[in-house]
């Protein structure tokens, strides 16, 4: 059991942020991609780089609502031999060194399942997990998770999208925990991009209906996107971009060379910054 | 467990979130949430409407060619000495399988939705020839998605989509067949949600999914029981069927679950055989799951990753099953048993040969397992095996199986 109570990061950090008067930087990587050693490096190394909270995918064999570059980060990292264990893990080891930064699990129902739902969200916490995020789980069929995990003091992140009506908000919102995830684009994970403005849009009406934090994904690739969506929401996740990032770092064998890390925290570094200033 | 049967009725579910006992359910991204309920408001309004049941029956009539003969299969029943076999000649529908009960169905619905781009995925290629037909019928765009492993085994059936108007896309992720494919569908779908309406092909899928495709499959059990009727004044005693998903077998089910004298027998795809790891058969190989929209038994590892299904039949070939057969299982009701691969091409030839009908390889796993109880069974015993598809499309691969060259 870590020091700080696990409720309270995600909660500590945006009220953090508000107090700076800044946007945060959530960053995406799939835990174990290319392969568990550059993947606990990197995860080490993202906070000194500028994010603030990150969200760490469980790789999942049958990714339905990712794009090509977030199913081929799971391929790898699965040939690698990561696992939903290993994932707490390497959470675990992470928790060691920080006891700040927020950490979310994003992923699909089955593993954990697979692994027992009390179980894991018990072990997630031992780990030091914060949040959940899972993308085939929508409200009518999270209430287990959601009970085992408020016992563990994890969030259950819900996701609204450009499909969320106002009939159907609300019951989104009930039960919302830590944050909530606008998904800004009707789609899978790297695709297209949201305009500005229909951002900034959605994001007027969710604040209509809930104090939650709201941090925005899907789409957001650039520093200027980032920085775009920082001046109107808590916080843009970048994952895609990321994902992209370390995939061209990689040799023919798919396997990581000495810049591989680096390069992926110089992108997290060029974009913290951009959020950093977005509202200056 | 919860079990949603009231009295002692097996056709009560699914309760009213798509749960049949532990599985069914909706496990879909947000995003697809909104669309399914409508889905399942559209569905539920055109069940009150006599407008949709006249339309669907006309096309299934003058169309399809519906009813399928229940015929009684002499020269097999003579061959395995037990019990009295009837075929019901589902592969004898337009476009040659049950498939296409289910899309005039949906497509059926998707017009009365407003919906103007149709999806779908398929493995043997029988449901995505049956959706390319239908929407070649009204015509609609149709983009089907097709593993390329599935692609290579059904070469015919590609190009019979392509005939009629679909764009067929190939799927290489994971392991290219029918898995890939409805993930791959499922993402089109996520960003398609305002035009787009995906025909799933199976008793699969989120609710309404498994619910509304067992509705429109069960015109094949209702005919089965009239016809029986007809022919020997009694109900069937046992009904046999394959499954990948498991539609045409919950089609015949269906109206005889509260019958407890049917006996109802399932095969799934054992492959190379159960214990070598390579079938496709979730039952007897597999534990409980969440895949593609719905919880039920699934192939899979110890980290809950889905393992690659194999079979011969690249319509079963297919690591899960819909979840009402996966609670018609726990509850006992259906027994549920597997045919390898080998077993399913000897049935194949064989039903060739006495009946003068080339099975496709997926009944062929239904008629392998009437090969071993037919004889077990008295001579009085009505047996119905599915003949739910026509195995032109699978002469190439039992061509290759046979060491035959085209």
């Amino acid at each position: 059991m870590s020091d700080a109570p696990p409720r309270g990061r995600i909660a500590a950090r945006f009220a953090a942020l508000a107090q700076e008067g800044r946007g945060g930087l959530v960053t995406f990587l799939t835990a174990g991609d290319p392969d568990p050693q550059t993947s606990a490096a990197l995860l080490a190394g993202l906070a000194q780089a500028g994010a603030d909270l990150i969200e760490l995918g469980m790789p999942f064999s049958d990714p339905i609502a990712d794009g090509p570059a977030i199913q081929r980060a799971s391929v790898r990292a699965l040939r690698a031999g990561m696992s939903l264990r290993r994932t707490l893990d390497m959470v675990a080891a992470f928790r060691q060194q920080d006891q700040q930064t927020p950490i979310v699990l994003m992923g699909y129902f089955n593993p954990i399942v697979r692994y027992g739902i009390a179980d894991f969200t018990a072990a997630a916490g031992r780990a030091g997990v914060d949040g959940l995020i899972i993308v085939d789980l929508p409200p009518e069929e999270d209430a287990e998770l959601r009970r085992h995990a408020a016992a563990a003091g994890i969030d259950v992140i819900r996701l609204a999208t450009p499909t969320s009506d106002d009939r159907r908000l609300p019951l989104i919102l009930e039960g919302a925990g830590g944050f909530l995830y606008y998904v800004a684009v009707a789609g899978i994970t790297g695709t297209r991009s949201a305009t500005d403005a229909a951002v900034a849009d959605a994001v007027g009406r969710l604040r209509n209906h809930t104090s939650l934090p709201l941090a925005v994904g899907f789409g957001i690739r650039t520093p200027e996107q980032a920085a775009a969506v920082a001046r109107v929401a808590d916080a843009p996740v970048v994952g895609t971009a990321l994902v992209e990032r370390l995939a061209a770092g990689l040799d023919d064998q798919e396997q990581a060379g000495p810049q591989t890390a680096e390069s992926v925290l110089d992108l997290v570094s060029q974009l913290s910054s951009a959020v950093r200033s977005a509202r200056a | 467990m919860t079990v949603p049967v009231r009295s002692n009725s097996y056709r009560t579910g699914p309760d009213e979130e798509g749960h049949f006992g532990q599985f069914g359910g909706r496990y879909v991204p947000e995003t697809l949430m909104p669309l399914i309920l409508e889905v399942e408001r559209a569905y539920a309004a055109a069940g009150r409407d006599p407008v949709f049941h006249a339309e669907l029956k006309h096309y299934l009539t003058h169309y399809v060619g519906r009813p399928s003969p229940l015929y009684p299969a002499d020269r097999l029943t003579a061959h395995f000495g037990g019990a009295h076999i009837y075929m019901k000649r589902d592969e004898l529908n337009h476009t040659g399988a049950h498939k296409i009960n289910n899309c005039l169905g949906q497509v059926l619905l998707a017009r009365r939705m407003g919906k103007t781009r149709i999806i779908a995925e398929t493995g043997a290629g029988q449901h995505g020839v049956a959706t390319a037909t239908v929407c070649a019928l009204f015509g609609l765009p149709c983009v089907i998605y097709m593993g390329e492993l599935d692609m290579e085994r059904q070469r015919p059936n590609v190009f019979r989509m392509r005939l009629l108007g679909a764009e067929v896309r190939p799927v290489s992720s994971g392991s290219r067949t029918l898995k890939d494919a409805m993930n791959e569908a499922l993402r089109d779908w996520v960003a398609h949600v305002d035009d787009t309406f995906y025909v799933i092909g199976s008793v699969a899928g989120p609710h309404p999914f498994p619910m509304m495709v067992r509705d429109f499959q069960s015109i094949i059990g209702e005919e089965v029981r009239e016809q029986m009727v007809k022919a020997e004044g009694r109900l069937p005693d046992v009904l046999v069927a394959c499954i990948g998903g498991g539609s045409n077998a919950m089609g015949l089910f269906y109206p005889f679950l509260d019958e407890p004298d049917v006996t109802l027998v399932g095969v799934e795809a054992a492959g190379h055989g159960i214990e070598s790891g390579e079938h496709a058969a979730s039952l007897a190989g597999g534990r409980p799951g969440v895949l593609h929209g719905s919880s039920t038994y699934l192939l899979q590892d110890e980290d809950g990753q889905v393992i690659e299904a194999h079979s011969i039949s690249a319509g079963l070939d297919y690591p899960g099953i819909g979840p009402e057969h996966a609670w018609l299982h726990d509850a006992g009701r259906v027994r549920y048993v597997s045919a390898t691969d080998q077993e399913a091409l000897d049935a194949f030839t064989l039903c060739a040969k006495l009946e003068g009908i080339l099975p496709a390889l997926e009944p062929a796993h239904a008629l392998a397992h009437v090969a071993k109880l037919a004889p077990t069974l008295s001579r009085d015993t009505l047996l119905v095996v599915n003949l739910c598809g026509r195995g032109d499309k699978d002469i190439f691969s039992v061509a290759e199986r046979l060491g035959v060259e085209l």
